[in-house]
């Protein structure tokens, strides 16, 4: 990890003095309650919206891409208002984007931290590759098991086809 | 005044021992159907999607049940029970064999042999169409041209479901037959050396039977052309479960000399991307009987069926071709499959002499 609980409150507080200071520099508001989705890559950083369905959410979404990242050279990051993941909500990500960190910020304080795990099934959030598996021909939820954590290695359940980790779609 | 009218106290006291047992009676029967229902599921569902869910024992009981409805096959076990026969994708073969199977044990058989003649061409989904025929039947036999159809269907219902053919997925029946006519033809299904020739890519039975030999220590041969190698997945496989292979392009009497089955598949020109290549290696994989001469004595040859061009005519008078026998077998795999789904044991089939 680069960075502490300490470090991320300080980096909090500094952009509510910045948006005291310069309303028109400030281009990302820091939160006072909700989640901050950082370390997200930043091809996945749509997919990642998609998952946890913020595209209908009524919350105070700020997003971000491209943002300078020593771990990833560029990252995308997110802040949902008001907003807490389940760990069901999380453990979707961990297909697309596993590495992705979850802030939980109350009252302007990180006070807790969350990483992506990696769940031994996986159900209904990703497409089976193969055309002539029953799941793209049936209306069903998918499920695949996860073959290797490590590497995210996934095996469709139904037509046993291991799952190629770049071309995976969502269902 | 009378304070307390004993009759009275004791008939309602007697109403109520009454009711408290009425109602502890209604409560327990209620449990207990509920329970019953819910684990049905578990304990019904006996299906056979794959091979790879069963185990040595489970490989060796079902072989051995086999072998009891080969001394006898015509057994009315099934007196009274219905099987369906679902093809979504006609096979003629699979689905006569399976056919002849119940007839034998006494079951009558409803079923279709062509979609096109059903409601799933008129867009009815898989489930609904499983959940329909679950009314009537007590075992499903399905062959489906999509991957993983008999693992859904058999998740959809409580009717044990007999995978039949999944597209290029699992066709475990083949492989029970397989299993058998090595066992039946060696004697022992351990330490043997498995050729497999043609297409080792595409080739299902290959690949569900080099699953299921996993138990035995073989020694396996791979002869195929680059285009149809066996895949790596299984390649993996083989050196995960420590199984010996050794692969071969070359397919001559030198190269087979020490097999003890020979597991011959078809070439097939759709496979073939470059045609060039497949007019080139089309008479490779042709085995002929001179062939033979110098191989093993126990060597049996073994085909899935049905063949085109890739095992020459003269090799059906050589004894030590199998196939048509193999086909047979099938029969009595399948007799023991059916059985099996229903919790048939296999001492119910041997005191069911008649």
């Amino acid at each position: 990890m680069s960075y502490n609980l300490k470090e991320l409150n300080i980096h909090n507080s500094k952009l509510i003095t910045l948006r005291k200071m310069n309303k028109q520099e400030l281009q990302v508001v820091a939160l006072k309650n909700g989640t901050v989705i950082d370390h997200i890559p930043t091809d996945k950083l749509f997919t990642v919206v998609n998952l946890l369905g913020l595209q209908n959410s009524d919350s105070n979404i700020t997003i971000g891409n491209n943002f300078e990242s020593k771990k990833l050279g560029k990252k995308g990051i997110i802040k949902v208002a008001d907003r807490f993941f389940s760990d069901e909500e999380i453990s979707r990500l961990s297909v697309v984007a596993p590495n992705v960190k979850l802030n939980i910020i109350r009252n302007y304080e990180v006070v807790e931290k969350k990483e992506v795990i990696m769940p031994d099934v996986v159900k209904g959030i990703i497409k089976c590759g193969n055309p002539k598996c029953i799941t793209n021909n049936e209306p069903m939820t998918t499920i695949f098991h996860v073959v290797d954590k490590t590497s995210g290695l996934l095996k469709c359940h139904y037509c046993e086809k291991e799952q190629n980790k770049e071309t995976l779609k969502l269902q | 005044m009378k304070i307390f009218d004993m009759e009275a106290v004791s008939n309602k006291v007697r109403r109520n021992i009454f009711r408290t047992f009425f109602f502890l009676y209604f409560f327990y029967t209620f449990t207990r159907l509920k329970s019953e229902h819910n684990n049905n599921p578990d304990m019904e569902n006996r299906s056979l999607v794959t091979i790879a869910e069963h185990s040595k024992e489970k490989i060796l009981y079902l072989l051995e049940m086999a072998r009891e409805f080969e001394k006898n096959p015509n057994r009315k076990i099934l007196d009274g029970k219905v099987v369906a026969t679902l093809f979504f994708e006609p096979s003629t073969r699979t689905r006569l064999s399976f056919e002849t199977a119940a007839n034998r044990l006494g079951a009558r058989v409803i079923g279709f042999t062509d979609p096109k003649a059903t409601s799933s061409s008129k867009g009815e989904t898989l489930k609904d169409t499983i959940i329909m025929v679950s009314n009537y039947a007590d075992i499903i036999v399905m062959r489906h041209y999509l991957e993983g159809a008999a693992r859904y269907a058999s998740e959809v219902t409580n009717v044990p479901i007999v995978n039949a053919g999944d597209g290029s997925n699992q066709h475990p029946s083949q492989t029970m037959l397989d299993l058998y006519s090595i066992y039946k033809t060696q004697g022992t299904l351990e330490n043997l050396n498995i050729y497999m020739v043609g297409d080792l890519k595409y080739g299902r039975t290959v690949h569900s039977l080099l699953m299921a030999m996993r138990h035995f220590n073989p020694t396996f041969h791979f002869i195929a052309p680059e285009e149809l190698k066996m895949p790596e997945e299984y390649k993996l496989y083989c050196r995960e479960h420590g199984l010996k292979y050794i692969e071969h392009t070359e397919f001559d009497e030198n190269v087979i000399a020490e097999a003890d089955i020979l597991y011959m598949t078809r070439v097939q020109r759709e496979r073939f991307t470059d045609l060039m290549e497949y007019e080139r290696v089309k008479d490779i994989y042709i085995l002929r009987n001179e062939m033979l001469k110098n191989t093993r004595p126990n060597l049996r040859i073994l085909h899935p069926l049905p063949r085109v061009n890739e095992i020459a005519y003269d090799v059906d008078e050589n004894p030590k071709a199998y196939y048509f026998q193999q086909a047979q077998n099938g029969l009595y795999a399948r007799q023991a499959i059916l059985c099996d789904v229903l919790g048939i044991t296999l001492d119910d089939v041997k005191s069911d002499e008649l």
